[in-house]
């Protein structure tokens, strides 16, 4: 992400972007042929200026104030012309600009739900929001503010030159011959600037997420009282963005005090050479008082664009970070119109020879090979870091094996439809995220055109309506943030009922229920069994009360599937996996 | 900084108008008699050309000093009012963290402060301006008074259009602010979902809720930059028709003779000059309405009542452990919805309590309450016979550690997370309670030991992990009273055997209330709280628990239950295969 900004990273980043918002186009022929009649009205003043000096202004002394006149109301005219297509111009520019935005802002969006989880897992969560937050505000930003002057400025530095070189091409080199050097300095300014955005960047980032935590760990650090300990961090943290923010503005007042030595340089060079040209006889009084103003208009864009360099770094910037987000593949590919849809009744799942390391990690699943019939009921156990979540993951698609392959009803899942595979096969993890809203709206997640009263059936299927009915305002209460409004237990029911609504043919539960009373779990239990009778289960547990009522019971250890069979076989044999599991089970749920 | 600024500002002000007059001088002097008669003495053309680039480098000064003392003031402002927002953050209870969004309250520190003083990096040009504006209708009184009227109409067009533009501007620019802010809480609450709509398959769904404010934003901005789109060619426009004004009037003037070709050069061209300032003016006051809405909701913060007061008392610091009691505690969330009803119980100084109760039933706002990360409604809590209202936050914290049912863990290394910095908590303490919460061996498995950092919120770490690595955070600060939320959830079983265990075997040294279901724990206990619907229902050995509260037995016994209910049915279908 620090990759310096040359000139031809900020073409490629410029020639990308352009490919990827083809909204940018939109009328694009037309918002051109505005700019050039915006632009081309900055020149009238000193062309009136010369125009009334040389003509109506005789040497011998009076004012033809007639001519005058007229210079001055063609001019107001041409003005009157300018005004109107800039706002035209700006109107389309604006228009087309914040579509494009809104568009690349929504496919970002889109992008990162289709990362992934682990690509997902490798950024920082503030980090993929700024991805279609901050870094599009910036954007926005500079279009709005500072985008289209130094549009409209190069025009201006265009035809500010086409004018200066018929009034006097001498002098237009003079000009030029102070301001070449300035695009030198300025591009040697410009990569020692970069660098130092780039610090800043990262030096406000830590500060971010400083910030972020001492908001998300606040009751942490008020019952360990370690306040100061935070105010330090913060403090050290906000100094430091504050020094490289600094330290950057000073390289770019450095170099915005270029462009102010060479106009000086410029004028003094123009009144010298244009009064030896005049002496000469080459150039009217008129012309020359026209190029000092014309001068000023060549400064301009100069100034403006020291003005808003930070700003187009940072969107520059910021559009190339959105860029990177929408250049990464997905590693989960959803297979789309190539795919097949799974075939229709209950679904089977076979493991073959299934090996799974996270990148650069060592193996965490090995040589999984197994089949698992429709309609059973399999209980998954085994100790924290065995890799049994790992096992669901595999299993639901949210990450795919290393190699091996994992089919279901006999289609191998990466040929699998995602629209097929996330309506038939769904899982529910172990934090059951819930979304501001009410409890209803949370439950028909996938499935918004249940009916309340269906969610309230639902709830009663489950056995859960005594627990609805105690809720202050019944399906309709607010969870609040993360559903951090419920108890952690009462989000994991929320998240039950989420995923029994959605009618699954295969039915992953990774831990689902292990904030929930035993009583509760127990009763959840029974009601899921009969409720799923005809489909396929597969519980991740570590209360072995899951594995007893399971028809099956998968034991992992270390990466390997080591047993497989009901509970009451497994349990014959006290000093396998699964009889020490038990025993510690019982010694933890039984009274002693 | 500021003065620096100002006069930076000032200064480069001031020569852009004697650059003017400069330029006008030297034109009507110099360079006007020189074609004329086709010679040009040396001297006052290099003098001409001297004065044009001494004021162009005095301009550079004034810039330099203007931007970077404007430069220096802003960041400086932004990062002290970056520390008081976060400070405030620290203060203000748990309670008020719970009614504000996360990410309102990180765009508050972040880019409501960045808002709230991006006006003032060009302030001192804005005063530069003022300054350069008051000059230039001095200058032109001056020169004639004529032209100064048209000076002062183009003055004040220009300050009614102003006013307007800002006018028109303000309601728009706080939409899109609330807008944006509004784009970023779908964003950040759809990406922490991620794993539910990807198993669930509803990316197309979210992406369609995204988009739907992402429009609203985009139209909103386009309105926007429709008022801006008008604005910014007339105010661009305004200076020149100035000139045009002086050009006409001038030239009358001229052969009225009351003023000279200089004259008009010069007042010419300072309205060409005053161009890029006057614009800028214009950023400026489009800022103005965005800086407003920050410094609210700045204020918004650093205003906020509701702190929670410590006392002054402290509890004499001893090795023993400490006493908890509840009495008559009632407690209601904001909305009224109650919680806890007339809550009354004890954990004696070195016993162990068991909070036993269905889902939902209040455990975890008991636990809360005990650390008093909020106050009861009614009642009081105590340790050693002391209202927690009553102690200093240090005292409290040195006594009593909560072990919360989420674990949260910090973005730094293993030893800041166990250490927290606390006085006395070296890396001899650390490793003793990791050891103890049955954290020793994945931490020694750790690449770098201690000092592996862990990263945000512990994301390279196991659930049960964080949990351990939590609970020896606990540990660490040897507290005389210990509260663990379900605080074992996410360990197995046999490692949550040990660590009771290791618990046990400590020197008594700690009170401990423990919210659990599993029977290990309760076994733990010496007395058992039963808690229903918020009120406690039982409190007594549980063995008599057992006996004489079907609640509490139902909900302890449900395993068992589950399993006898099995073996019949597990008979009744045995049966039905025999007959």
């Amino acid at each position: 992400m620090t990759t310096a900004v040359t000139g031809a990273s900020t073409w490629r980043t410029l020639r990308r972007g352009l490919a990827m918002s083809p909204e940018l186009r939109t009328g694009l022929a037309g918002t051109l042929v505005l700019a050039v009649i915006a632009t081309a009205g900055r020149v009238a003043v000193p062309i009136a200026i010369q125009q009334g000096i040389d003509r109506g202004l005789p040497a011998s002394g009076g004012a033809k104030l007639g001519v005058i006149a007229g210079i001055v109301g063609l001019t107001a005219l041409v003005l009157l012309m300018t005004m109107t297509s800039a706002y035209l111009m700006n109107v389309r520019l604006y228009t087309v600009s914040e579509t494009a935005l809104a568009a690349i802002r929504t496919r970002t969006f889109r992008h990162v739900h289709d990362l992934s989880m682990l690509h997902q897992q490798s950024e920082r969560r503030g980090s993929l929001v700024s991805r279609v937050t901050g870094d599009v505000d910036q954007m926005s930003q500079f279009l709005q503010y500072g985008g289209v002057t130094l549009l409209v400025s190069t025009g201006q530095l265009t035809i500010t030159t086409v004018v200066m070189a018929i009034y006097s091409w001498q002098l237009t080199l003079v000009v030029y011959a102070a301001f070449l050097p300035v695009a030198f300095i300025i591009r040697l300014f410009q990569r020692r600037l970069t660098a130092a955005y780039a610090a800043t960047r990262v030096r406000v980032g830590v500060m971010l997420a400083a910030i972020s935590e001492s908001v998300v760990g606040a009751g942490v650090i008020r019952a360990y009282g370690v306040r100061r300990r935070t105010e330090r961090r913060l403090d050290a943290a906000i100094e430091d963005s504050r020094a490289a923010q600094y330290g950057a503005q000073r390289i770019s007042v450095n170099a915005s005090t270029v462009g102010e030595w060479a106009s000086g340089l410029a004028m003094a060079g123009v009144v010298i050479v244009g009064v030896a040209l005049g002496v000469g006889g080459h150039l009217s009084v008129g012309r020359l008082t026209a190029f000092l103003f014309l001068v000023n208009l060549f400064v301009q864009p100069v100034q403006i664009s020291t003005e808003v360099l930070n700003d187009a770094q940072n969107a520059l910037a910021g559009w190339r970070r959105v860029l990177d987000v929408l250049d990464q593949q997905p590693d989960v590919a959803d297979p789309g119109e190539a795919g097949r849809d799974l075939p229709p009744g209950p679904i089977d799942v076979v493991f073959e020879h299934v090996h799974f390391a996270y990148p650069g990690g060592p193996e965490v699943l090995s040589d999984v090979d197994l089949a698992i019939a429709a309609q059973t009921r399999v209980a998954v156990v085994g100790e924290t870091g065995s890799g049994k979540t790992t096992f669901a993951k595999l299993l639901t698609r949210l990450m795919d094996p290393t190699t091996g392959a994992v089919l279901l009803s006999g289609v191998p899942l990466t040929d699998v439809r995602f629209a097929s595979l996330r309506r038939r096969v769904v899982m529910v993890p172990q934090d059951g995220f819930l979304f501001d809203a009410s409890v209803a709206d949370n439950v028909r997640f996938a499935r918004p055109e249940l009916s309340d009263e269906d969610l309230y059936l639902a709830f009663e299927e489950l056995g859960l309506a005594d627990w609805v009915d105690g809720l202050p305002a019944g399906l309709s209460t607010q969870v609040g943030e993360r559903g951090e409004a419920l108890s952690v237990g009462e989000r994991q029911l929320v998240a039950l009922a989420r995923a029994y609504v959605a009618d699954p043919d295969l039915l992953v539960l990774d831990e689902a229920t292990s904030a929930v009373d035993p009583a509760t779990e127990v009763r959840l239990q029974r009601t899921l069994d009969a409720v799923t009778r005809g489909r396929t289960t597969i519980a991740i547990a570590h209360r072995l009360s899951t594995a007893q009522s399971a028809d099956e019971v998968l034991v992992v250890d270390a990466g390997r599937v080591v047993q497989r069979g009901p509970h009451d076989d497994l349990v014959r044999d006290p000093g396998s996996v699964y009889g020490r599991l038990y025993a510690s089970w019982l010694e933890q749920t039984r009274s002693s | 900084m500021f003065t620096l600024g100002v006069v930076g500002s000032v200064l480069y002000s001031v020569l852009i108008i004697a650059g003017a007059f400069v330029v006008g001088g030297v034109v009507g002097r110099v360079v006007v008699p020189a074609v004329e008669h086709r010679h040009a003495p040396a001297a006052p053309v290099a003098l001409g050309a001297g004065l044009i680039f001494a004021v162009g480098a005095g301009r550079v000064a004034g810039l330099y000093g203007r931007r970077l003392g404007a430069g220096a003031m802003q960041y400086r402002l932004q990062a002290t009012y970056r520390r008081r927002v976060t400070r405030r953050y620290l203060e203000l209870p748990v309670a008020w963290h719970h009614r504000h969004a996360t990410g309102t309250l990180l765009s508050n520190a972040n880019s409501d402060v960045e808002a709230a003083f991006y006006p003032i990096a060009p302030l001192p040009f804005g005063v530069g301006t003022v300054v350069m504006l008051v000059v230039a209708i001095a200058s032109l009184f001056v020169t004639d008074w004529v032209l100064a009227l048209v000076g002062v109409a183009v003055f004040l067009a220009l300050l009614g259009m102003n006013v307007t533009y800002s006018r028109r501007m303000s309601p728009r620019v706080s939409a899109a602010q609330r807008l944006r802010a509004e784009v970023s809480a779908v964003a950040h609450e759809s990406f922490d979902g991620a794993l539910v709509v990807k198993t669930m398959g509803r990316e197309s769904e979210e992406t369609q809720r995204f988009a739907a404010k992402a429009g609203e934003l985009r139209d909103a901005m386009i309105r926007v930059g429709r008022v801006r789109g008008l604005f910014d060619p007339a105010l661009d426009a305004l200076p020149s028709f100035g000139t045009l004004g002086v050009l006409l009037v001038g030239a009358w003037r001229l052969r009225q003779g009351a003023i000279g070709v200089s004259d008009l050069v010069s007042v010419a061209f300072l309205f060409t000059v005053l161009a890029f300032p006057i614009r800028a003016i214009g950023w400026v006051l489009a800022e103005l309405p965005r800086a407003a809405v920050g410094w609210e909701r700045i204020q918004n913060v650093l205003t906020a009542s509701g702190d929670m007061a410590y006392g002054d008392a402290e509890l004499p610091a001893s090795p023993k452990p400490a006493a908890l009691s509840f009495a008559h505690v009632d407690f209601a969330h904001l909305d009224g919805q109650p919680v806890l009803h007339d809550v009354t119980f004890e954990v004696p100084a070195g016993r162990t309590v068991a909070l036993v109760g269905p889902t939902g039933s209040g455990k975890s706002t008991i636990a809360s309450l005990a650390a008093r990360l909020v106050d009861p409604v009614a009642g009081t809590v105590s340790v050693d016979g002391v209202d927690v209202s009553t102690l200093t936050h240090e005292s409290l914290a040195a006594t009593v550690a909560l072990v919360p049912q989420v674990p949260f863990v910090f973005d730094d290394t293993v030893r800041g997370n166990v250490t927290l910095d606390r006085p006395g908590v070296d890396d001899d303490v650390a490793w003793r309670a990791l050891r103890t919460a049955q954290a020793e061996s994945f931490v020694s498995a750790l690449p770098h030991g201690l000092d592996t950092t862990v990263g945000e919120r512990g994301t390279t770490l196991s659930g049960g992990q964080r949990q351990r690595l939590t609970l020896a955070r606990a540990l660490a600060g040897g507290p005389r009273l210990l509260i663990l939320d379900d605080a074992t959830s996410a360990v197995d079983p046999r490692v949550e055997a040990a660590i009771l265990s290791s618990l046990r075997e400590r020197e008594s040294g700690t009170s401990i209330l423990v919210t659990a279901y599993r029977r290990a724990t309760i076994a733990l206990a010496d007395e058992v709280v039963y808690l229903e619907h918020g009120r406690v229902v039982a409190h007594g050995t549980h063995a008599d628990l057992l006996a004489t509260v079907p609640g509490y037995a139902n909900l302890v016994t449900a395993y068992e239950k589950a399993d006898a209910e099995r073996e019949r049915e597990k008979a009744f279908d045995d049966e039905e295969v025999s007959a």
